[in-house]
């Protein structure tokens, strides 16, 4: 590969954080006098220390309680024009990646090369201040992000006319409502224009159209062909923005590919959601004296429990429970909700087998088949629940008892087809399509 | 952009924090659009919803004076080498108010910016400078009072006036000094707040603020002079006043606040890179 061709180079990159331990307490009058005196020695060692290492291996460090490599060795690059997510439990080092790829931190060890304008996007808003006017936070924020007043002047109108904020132009933005503030604040980092973009997990701010609004500016300036890095919890907009994923895991990459490949593997490692719950102790399971709750899952068409599936694929959501008095008409039933919270359909048990008919004891499954095509891309949450019936009584409803993932492959034929931007709506139903040269 | 083409060949070499480094002024030109813009904020933000605005930069001091005047030029009568009190202290207090207004926003600087540094990179210096040019605003506009009171007491535009801006950029270099030392240790120990405190008390005690120099017997007269701020307020007097330049109560002062400023420099260039992480 051609050097000039690569954006980022990163090489054995490592960072080291001294985690505070816990303090010692005065249990006895003695002991407090004795430390009052040994305190002020002590902490003067402890806070000189915050920042005095010996080794330069994360290895010998295992040892020391006190000492945390959020990154250990990580080594990739990135070509000019690549659209990069980052993604990664809690803890990963995502974060610290970003940090020091945005020259916030310095790494302990390793060296990294960046070729072109960066700016990096860790919060929207940075600086803003309440006392000041939207206008004059437009500018000051606009230059923390690294603009020139001159480029803040050029973009003006058109920041202003993105946020949707033009009345209150001169008020100051204290009065302004919080989402107010986030779409003036997410309108000036829209029109950043770097060669180099580091965007962390901002879009979590802002009602769900102006999110959509922001991703597809971002989708924008990645089709700019700018360098994108991001960081996002978010499987559907890392699979929809990027090209190629890494993910990592205690501080090292784990897997480094194609976007679809790279998401499909960690949702499927189970890192990121809980696809299935199970209530062990019979008396804390939801439920009252009739029937209580004991798992609910996701399963795919193997049987397997799935936290990722296909989108042209069927998945069953299903719930145990244990019907403890018998001779009672149950109606077991789910909820499905998307990540906007949008109730996207309610399913009832419909089983003709036990549909009207009073049961006896014992532990049950019920399970409900979503075809596939029908459900959008994303994450989405069922809510189990269980009426008595005649008369109508709630036994229990455990909200987002579970969440599994919905991701378009793009290795069957879905609803998507070959397109590839974004696609709304809370079904994608696969349709059958007729179109004739009629003349 | 118009050097976008220099840009995108530039390359940003990331490596780990060490050793003593210069601070890189090139940079700070580089982010001068942001450097005015704090500057503006912090101008803008002091006077926000105030009834008397820029007013507070006049009373405020002049009230100061008037305490002085009463306590230590009426009540205690402290000697001021002929000079009337209210004069002798006006002189030495606008400069001195500066001082302590910058070097305690200076220090604590970084602490009050820290959401900022965890977020964005930008230079880190232009936290601790802000302050030592903000609070020129305040400065320029209280010289009202200085030079009211020199036309109340019939004082002429003295042969010693073209020192004074020496004495300006020496009266900058004090807080700025001071706060580049004590806003880097801040980060990693906040007693830093506290020694501020009674620190500028200090500073203000051991200088020729309320009382005159030259009660200082012989023997002492370097030592007390190595006190930055001593130099400042006695290049003041004798530049407004028109009396004999103190040279020998200046030139130690400069020379302290020199190596203070260097010194600091390096350590908060030190500093600077792991501040994130410790504070």
């Amino acid at each position: 590969m051609n050097n000039s061709e690569i954006a980022i180079k990163v090489r054995n990159i490592g960072k080291r954080y001294r985690l505070g331990l816990e303090e010692e307490s005065n249990d006895t009058i003695t002991k407090t006098i004795v430390n009052l005196v040994k305190t002020p020695v002590k902490n003067f060692k402890k806070y000189r220390s915050l920042y005095q290492f010996d080794s330069l291996n994360p290895e010998d460090d295992i040892d020391s309680p006190d000492i945390l490599w959020a990154l250990k060795d990580v080594s990739f690059d990135i070509k000019r024009g690549e659209v990069v997510g980052i993604i990664g439990t809690n803890g990963a080092g995502k974060s610290t990646l970003l940090k020091i790829l945005s020259r916030i931190t310095t790494p302990t060890k390793g060296r990294i090369e960046i070729r072109g304008r960066v700016s990096s996007l860790l919060e929207v808003g940075t600086g803003f201040h309440q006392e000041l006017t939207g206008r004059e936070n437009v500018y000051l924020n606009g230059t923390i992000l690294g603009m020139k007043k001159k480029e803040v002047d050029k973009n003006f109108d058109e920041i202003i006319d993105f946020s949707g904020v033009e009345k209150f132009l001169d008020t100051p933005v204290k009065r302004y409502s919080s989402g107010m503030r986030v779409r003036l604040a997410f309108a000036v980092a829209a029109y950043l224009e770097p060669e180099i973009l580091v965007v962390d997990e901002v879009l979590a701010v802002g009602d769900a159209s102006f999110q959509r609004k922001c991703l597809n500016k971002m989708q924008d300036v990645g089709k700019g062909g700018r360098t994108v890095l991001f960081v996002s919890h978010s499987m559907p907009s890392i699979n929809r923005l990027c090209e190629r994923v890494i993910l990592l895991d205690g501080g090292n990459i784990l897997q480094d590919g194609p976007a679809h490949d790279v998401v499909s593997a960690y949702l499927g490692a189970g890192y990121d959601s809980s696809a299935a719950r199970e209530w062990t102790d019979p008396n804390t399971a939801p439920g009252g004296e009739f029937v209580r709750l004991r798992a609910v899952r996701a399963k795919g068409e193997d049987g397997k429990t799935a936290e990722a599936v296909d989108i042209t694929k069927p998945v069953a959501i299903e719930m145990e429970y244990e019907v403890l008095k018998p001779g009672h008409v149950l109606m077991p039933h789910f909820h499905i909700f998307n990540d906007e919270g949008v109730r996207i359909f309610v399913a009832l048990d419909q089983d003709p087998e036990w549909r009207g008919k009073a049961r006896p004891k014992g532990r049950y499954t019920s399970a409900g088949w979503i075809p596939g095509n029908l459900l959008s891309e994303g994450t989405l949450f069922a809510s189990a629940a269980m009426l008595t019936l005649e008369p109508d009584v709630t036994q229990f409803i455990e909200r987002d008892a579970i969440s599994f993932h919905v991701v378009d492959n793009g290795a069957e034929e879905s609803a998507r087809g070959s397109y590839a931007r974004d696609l709304r709506g809370v079904i994608r139903p696969l349709l059958k399509w007729e179109t004739k040269l009629i003349e | 952009m118009s050097n976008s083409k220099n840009n995108s060949d530039a390359v940003t070499i990331i490596k780990p924090a060490g050793g003593w480094e210069l601070l890189d002024f090139k940079e700070l030109v580089e982010y001068r659009d942001l450097f005015l813009f704090m500057m503006w904020r912090d101008i803008k933000v002091l006077y926000a919803q105030t009834v008397l605005g820029f007013g507070w930069a006049i009373l405020q001091p002049l009230i100061q004076i008037l305490i002085f005047t009463i306590i230590f030029g009426k009540i205690a009568k402290i000697p001021t080498d002929g000079i009337p009190y209210f004069l002798f202290t006006t002189v030495a207090i606008i400069p001195w108010a500066y001082m302590a207004s910058a070097m305690t926003q200076s220090s604590q600087s970084l602490i009050t910016g820290q959401n900022m540094l965890g977020k964005i990179y930008f230079p880190r210096l232009i936290f601790p400078i802000t302050p030592i040019l903000t609070n020129l605003v305040g400065f320029v506009i209280s010289l009202i009072i200085i030079v009211a009171t020199l036309v109340f007491y019939r004082i002429p535009p003295t042969g010693n006036m073209w020192l004074l801006p020496i004495f300006l950029i020496y009266m900058m270099c004090v807080p700025a000094a001071i706060g580049l030392w004590l806003s880097s240790l801040a980060i990693r120990f906040r007693d830093v707040k506290f020694v501020i405190l009674f620190g500028i008390r200090m500073l203000m005690y051991t200088a020729p603020i309320v009382y005159s120099a030259s009660t200082i017997p012989e023997a002492y007269r370097f030592i007390y002079a190595l006190n930055p701020v001593v130099g400042v307020i006695e290049g003041y007097r004798a530049c407004l006043l028109g009396t004999e330049i103190p040279w020998e109560y200046i030139v130690p002062g400069m020379a302290s606040t020199l190596i203070l400023l260097v010194s600091g420099a390096f350590y908060f260039r030190k500093m600077e890179r792991i501040v994130v992480d410790v504070i």
